[in-house]
């Protein structure tokens, strides 16, 4: 029953992301996504792993943007795709991964109900806010949301030990996001804006 | 002895960041470069003698074709720091430093995090090349990105930013969509033991175990994880239309850094997917993995071609021509047979060609102050050396005789013809005549021409430093020594490697 209203939950956070009006609220949602991750496996009966993603992913990573955002302290406009479309395109996505669960050939009875949708759906709004949103920052935040999509994926298959690559895997992002973040400040600095729409002089 | 291989750019790098002194740094990686060389000979010779060292408990145990991957990135790394000494003390004794392109001054990066970067990373592609679990392949590919992208940052100018969060944010996506593909991949080796519990092995993980029971695995979800793998582990490898970063970071980046980029690597991507293609060669599925990199192979050597030709920034036409190299590698490999040992001897000539010509155009970028092609001119008069060694490089990545690259080309057309796919058979030659006059043009452009009366006489006068042509001659001299003749152990050990992937 838990398990089922933290997918239901996941899933509402995923649309909530891609309504998200500015910065603030796409990292307060990703914090709060990283908690519900983290608690799914508690759900599960992976306390060591839970704990790690609780930390990482719902409190470290969120800190780490949120300081990230304050070093910069620009408000600008935060994205190039129209909200509302954004939202259609991932209930599209909720839409399709929902028919994938039950027309997917040879599916292996190994994902709990709903995993399978609630991760695709993920992973799929992290792409759209990488596409569609026009500061770096938010950018990082929908890798951040697509990585979510598919550590969801593969939690059903964490079952089989190998701790040590789900921790390295945690520890790669969580540096992946600090690097990020020393790159937007950067971008800050140096044009003034963290709009990826002023990277225009690389071309051929 | 295998752990140094990690350990010791490690424990280098670490050392850099608090020892900090300049000339300490640079002094260290020069001999980091040449143990990390020496062992991984000693790998090599083992391995290829038959035995299979093994460390951390088997997380590291290199086979022919990791070790091949691992030479190269040993030899490539050797032959940049030697001639990161004499560029970095060169950059430090630059008074002023402005961009190239909008003549905003900018400075440089701290020489320490620059060398300890380089180490990290030779560290991470180590571990890429020795490790046969799939899941420390992701781990190090990924350590890779995130170690190289401050090199490419090392100018701290608004180019290399754009070029570094492009090579970022593109290569970051990319691997988590490998990763994916590694989820699917253990998805379709998950079985139900009738009470609804999975059946999973404790080293599931590995390599070795996928391909030995590829029998039992779902094929559909294999073909699927092998799609994934490709477009995540292809964007990084610079494969078309996935290479968007390619040519930006290559051209932003200093030009021994460059060199690794493109020689050593992409070649650490390749390995990724390559790791998928066994795993379905295994299940008996060869055909469809072959096929997929046939046709990026393909796709690669359009673009490459289309972008080539009339490329007026020399750094941005030898990253496309890497973009090509990676189709030529795609296809050889997807083809089968003995385009694989094509392939995989055409893997070492283009990472010692495409390390060379790197390391030179910094020399260029040095001496000319300019991307352009088109504003280099007279480079037999200003800098013989590198205009001699600019030509025979040309020469070689464009696959003329008597270099190795014109050997690995005919040997990959043999089997493309052997094997009857005839698509193939008309774009493949046709790409390479259009990219060898693409390239002829700029390079000929660039080395002949009068002496450029218009640079300052100091400089045209200039002699060239050791340390800047000691290196690319090096390479040039084994490039052309695999043209003419191939050693067997050699020979024997690509073909080894090539075994592992259907040749």
């Amino acid at each position: 029953m838990l398990f089922s209203n933290i997918i239901l939950l996941l899933l509402l956070n995923d649309l909530l992301l891609l309504a998200a009006p500015g910065i603030t609220w796409l990292i307060r949602l990703t914090a709060f996504q990283g908690i519900l991750l983290g608690s799914l496996l508690f759900d599960m009966e992976h306390a060591l792993l839970a704990g790690a993603v609780l930390g990482i992913k719902g409190i470290l990573l969120p800190l780490l943007l949120a300081r990230t955002y304050k070093h910069i302290g620009k408000r600008e406009k935060t994205h190039h795709l129209n909200l509302g479309v954004a939202v259609v395109m991932g209930m599209l996505g909720l839409i399709f991964s929902l028919w994938l669960e039950h027309n997917l050939p040879l599916m292996p009875d190994i994902f709990p109900v709903l995993l399978l949708p609630a991760a695709i759906t993920t992973l799929f709004c992290g792409l759209i806010l990488v596409v569609g949103r026009a500061t770096a920052l938010s950018q990082v935040i929908g890798y951040l949301v697509a990585e979510n999509g598919i550590f969801l994926l593969g939690t059903p298959l964490m079952a089989a030990g190998a701790i040590w690559f789900e921790l390295a895997l945690l520890l790669d992002i969580f540096v992946a996001v600090f690097v990020m973040g020393i790159a937007i400040g950067h971008i800050g600095e140096k044009f003034d804006s963290i709009d990826t729409a002023r990277f225009r002089s690389l071309r051929d | 002895m295998l752990e140094t291989l990690i350990i010791l750019p490690l424990a280098a790098g670490a050392i850099m960041l608090a020892v900090g002194n300049g000339l300490f740094c640079r002094m260290l990686l020069p001999c980091v470069g040449i143990c990390h060389t020496a062992i991984s000979s000693w790998l090599v010779i083992n391995v290829a003698s038959g035995g299979r060292p093994a460390a951390f408990f088997g997380l590291l145990a290199p086979d022919p074709l990791g070790s091949l991957f691992l030479i190269l990135a040993s030899v490539l790394f050797l032959a940049s720091s030697f001639y990161a000494t004499g560029y970095l003390r060169e950059e430090e004794l630059a008074e002023e430093k402005t961009c190239i392109h909008d003549g905003r001054p900018f400075t440089n990066a701290p020489e320490r995090r620059f060398t300890a970067c380089l180490c990290f990373f030779l560290a991470a592609m180590s571990l890429v090349t020795t490790t046969p679990h799939l899941g420390a392949l992701w781990v190090g590919i990924e350590a890779t990105t995130l170690s190289s992208a401050p090199l490419i940052y090392f100018h701290q100018h608004q180019r290399s930013l754009e070029a570094t969060w492009k090579y970022l944010i593109i290569c970051s996506v990319g691997i988590a969509l490998a990763l994916l593909g590694n989820i699917l991949l253990s998805v379709a080796y998950c079985d139900n033991d009738g009470a609804g519990n999975l059946v999973l092995a404790d080293d599931i993980d590995s390599l070795g175990w996928f391909m030995a029971h590829a029998g039992q695995a779902a094929q559909p979800w294999l073909k699927a994880a092998f799609i994934f793998l490709l477009v995540g582990y292809g964007a990084k490898m610079g494969l078309a239309p996935l290479h968007n970063w390619l040519p930006d970071a290559h051209s932003e980046a200093p030009s021994l850094v460059s060199a690794l980029l493109s020689g050593a690597l992409l070649n650490c991507a390749m390995l990724g997917i390559l790791r998928g293609h066994q795993i379905l060669l295994a299940a008996g599925i060869g055909s469809f993995s072959g096929s997929l990199l046939v046709f990026f192979g393909l796709i690669s050597l359009v673009f490459a071609a289309i972008f080539i030709v009339g490329q007026g920034h020399y750094k941005r036409m030898l990253a496309y021509s890497s973009v090509e190299h990676m189709g030529i590698l795609a296809l050889g490999i997807g083809i089968g047979g003995i385009a694989v040992q094509g392939a995989m001897l055409h893997s070492v000539c283009h990472s010692l060609a495409k390390c060379l010509l790197f390391l030179l155009s910094g020399n260029i970028l040095a001496r000319y102050h300019t991307y352009s092609s088109y504003d280099v001119r007279g480079m037999r008069w200003t800098m013989p050396i590198t205009g001699a060694l600019w030509l025979a490089g040309f020469l070689a990545v464009a696959g003329s005789p008597p270099f190795g690259i014109f050997v690995s080309e005919m040997i990959i057309l043999k089997g493309i013809f052997a094997s009857s796919h005839w698509i193939a058979a008309c774009v493949y030659p046709a790409c390479l005549g259009i990219i060898f006059v693409g390239l002829s043009m700029a390079v000929l452009r660039m080395v002949q021409g009068p002496r450029p009366m218009d640079m300052q006489a100091s400089l045209r006068k200039r002699r060239e430093p050791v340390w800047s042509v000691l290196p690319p001659a090096l390479l040039a001299l084994l490039v052309l020594t695999l043209g003419i003749w191939i050693p067997a152990p050699l020979w024997n050990y690509l073909q080894m490697a090539g075994r592992l992937v259907g040749g």
